[in-house]
């Protein structure tokens, strides 16, 4: 007895009590992606490999690790030298950290340049920014710990941020803390809200994030959609079913991202400093401040805006205020580029300036917020600071001095 | 597309080189994880001098004797010297509250100090304490200024004091500065096997901030082997399936 999808046995079985073999054509078999994507949408697919890495690993980490000021420090270690491969599962825990952030702004990279945050793909963007967010949070939390000077001292100083807010402040950074300090008591909530509350949020995104761009359906480098071009049987002209063609693409670009991962995790784990800081083999003391406190290198750029800000009448509530900017500008990117083409292909210099400047600006406030502050580098965070939130500003004006080429109507190679 | 991967990756390089240490300069320490008698002279100076003040609280003795190339006997003979049994980690006796009394501070636990302070400033540190009578121990450190430790290693290395150099400083200000030391009472060892014994002791402290790194180094040789071979195979299957696309 065929149902409405047509299969029989087993899998007929479950048809007629779950939409199993519609999901898979619906997403898989059945969804049509552009034939044309390139480099730059490897990374979709490998941020749910990494974020898949970091849940299971995290499980495993947690088997072990002890959520106690007493004890968390020690617990690391314990993983890293009496667990059976708990060196491997921590690194491959940390690394995943900075790899998730890496694949992630280049993902977000990719919607840059080819305009797919556009109509009408706004709340698959905004999804997108919301994960962002639990991203940061999520690290953030997790950089607490491993009880290092620096998780200590960085979670420290980015709660202290809160008490700038005016009225509320003071009472918000203890209510956040759950202490006067930094403590046992901080390091409690912050592991309930790691290994459960945001992960469970971040999973809820991801899904809302796919939904909602199988629901319109890929951009791609030409920014065309390819729907509106469509063969006799209905199928786009220039769409692949998702499986198997990308599914084996994307296969290739997991083994050649692990071989990266591998390369990080095996022989430079610390990767220099950056992944694993120096001074986080410290155990956190409360009575020692590190004579240079830096977040973590996917949080410098943020960093570098918040110290770029000069206090002002009293408070220094601006620069948390430009930092929380920084991330909420992005939120209305959709809304700001009027520019009716999409892929910068066919975008006129000004848009291409405009974004290079952007990025570079952010690279190099990357680079200062690692670094301790002198009156030349607070200078040029500023500077690139403006930059930063000018992009945003200027790219409703773009379209009326920008020169943009022809659109073709199909992707081209 | 190729342009704009490339200028990116450009960009990204000033941010992966290491921002330099001000202070001291560090010589290079030249230790070697792979030469066992080396480890294990390291590991005998350290429970000779060091274990007093500093645990390992996180190393265990068995585990040390069976990396560095010793039998749990040997190390029950030559390393244990607290009544541990061979399965406990390098404890020491000192308390702690005692410690901070007698020395200002709590010597710290030395597990992990090599992937916190990096081999190089752990050797030089070893070779650069001098004689200096405003420290209430008498000596001081060239690469940590104002340490709270005394010299434990006097007795090999003997006693040296500071030579200083005047220098013009960028806004032109004569300032002194440690130039090097000089030997006023030799110890047991001639300086050359004095940092050949301090290159043995951070080799060992090396060895201790990660266990498993030469395993692990060898285990992610075979693990590339296999990823590279697995990629080829990944990418002549994408090639097959995409042979149909135009």
């Amino acid at each position: 007895m065929a149902n409405t999808q047509g299969t029989t046995g087993l899998v007929g079985w479950i048809d007629e009590r779950f939409p199993l073999t519609k999901m898979m054509r619906e997403h898989l078999t059945e969804y049509y992606a552009p034939k044309n994507f390139n480099f730059w949408y490897f990374f979709g697919s490998l941020a749910i490999l990494v974020l898949v890495n970091q849940i299971l690993t995290g499980i495993w980490l947690t088997m072990n690790y002890k959520p106690a000021a007493a004890d968390a420090f020690a617990s690391v270690e314990y993983i890293m030298r009496d667990v059976d491969w708990g060196w491997l599962i921590r690194y491959m825990h940390s690394t995943g950290a900075s790899a998730f952030f890496i694949v992630v702004y280049l993902h977000m990279f990719r919607a840059l340049i080819y305009g797919s945050y556009k109509k009408p793909r706004e709340l698959i963007w905004i999804f997108g920014v919301v994960i962002f967010l639990c991203l940061m949070a999520e690290a953030f939390m997790g950089y607490l710990l491993p009880w290092g000077q620096m998780s200590f001292w960085g979670a420290q100083v980015i709660i202290n941020l809160f008490s700038a807010i005016p009225v509320i402040g003071p009472d918000l950074s203890v209510w956040i803390r759950g202490d006067y300090v930094v403590s046992d008591v901080t390091l409690n909530r912050f592991f309930s809200l790691h290994v459960i509350a945001v992960p469970l949020v971040l999973l809820g995104l991801v899904v809302a994030h796919i939904i909602a761009l199988h629901e319109v359906g890929s951009n791609n480098p030409d920014g065309v959609e390819i729907k509106k071009v469509k063969g006799k049987d209905g199928k786009p002209l220039d769409g692949i079913p998702f499986h198997p063609y990308y599914t084996v693409k994307d296969l290739l670009g997991v083994m050649v991202f692990l071989i990266f991962f591998a390369l990080i995790i095996f022989f430079m784990p610390e990767m220099g400093g950056y992944f694993l800081e120096h001074p986080n083999f410290d155990p956190a003391d409360p009575m020692k401040t590190p004579p240079h406190i830096a977040p973590v290198w996917y949080f410098t750029p943020f960093y570098a805006i918040l110290r770029a800000v000069p206090s002002f009448a009293g408070t220094q509530v601006w620069g948390v205020l430009a930092m929380g900017g920084a991330i909420v500008m992005l939120f209305f990117l959709p809304w700001l580029d009027r520019s009716p083409v999409k892929s910068i292909r066919y975008r006129g210099l000004v848009f291409k300036l405009a974004l290079a400047a952007f990025v570079i600006s952010f690279l190099i406030l990357g680079y200062l917020g690692a670094l301790p502050t002198t009156p030349e580098r607070t200078t040029l965070a500023q500077i690139c600071s403006i930059i930063y939130f000018a992009f945003f500003f200027a790219l409703p004006i773009l379209p009326a001095i920008e020169k943009t080429k022809p659109v073709p109507e199909r992707v081209t190679k | 597309m190729k342009k704009i991967i490339i200028a990116l990756a450009l960009l990204a390089l000033p941010g992966l080189s290491l921002a330099a240490t001000a202070g001291y300069p560090l010589v290079k320490a030249p230790i070697d994880p792979h030469d066992h008698a080396s480890l294990q002279r390291g590991a005998k100076l350290f429970v000779n001098y060091c274990m007093g003040c500093h645990s390992l609280d996180y190393q265990r003795y068995n585990r040390l004797g069976r990396d560095i190339g010793l039998t749990d006997e040997q190390v029950k003979d030559n390393l244990i010297f607290t009544g541990a049994k061979v399965g406990d980690t390098m404890k020491n006796a000192m308390p702690k509250a005692d410690a901070k009394r007698w020395f200002g501070v709590t010597p710290p636990d030395l597990t992990v100090i090599a992937r916190s302070r990096g081999v190089d400033y752990l050797y030089n540190y070893l070779q650069t304490f001098y004689l200096d009578p405003t420290r209430p121990l008498g000596v001081n450190n060239a690469v940590f200024p104002n340490a709270g430790m005394p010299h434990v290693l006097w007795e090999l290395q003997g006693w040296q004091k500071p030579v200083y150099a005047m220098h013009e400083d960028a806004a032109g200000t004569e300032v002194k500065v440690l130039k090097g030391f000089e030997l006023v009472q030799p110890g047991k060892l001639s300086p050359p096997e004095y940092k050949e014994a301090t290159a043995d002791l951070v080799n060992f402290l090396a060895y201790v901030g990660e266990p498993i790194k030469l395993e692990r180094q060898r285990i992610g040789i075979w693990v590339l082997l296999f990823l590279v071979l697995a990629t080829v195979v990944f990418y002549l299957l994408k090639k097959e399936y995409w042979k149909d696309v135009h």
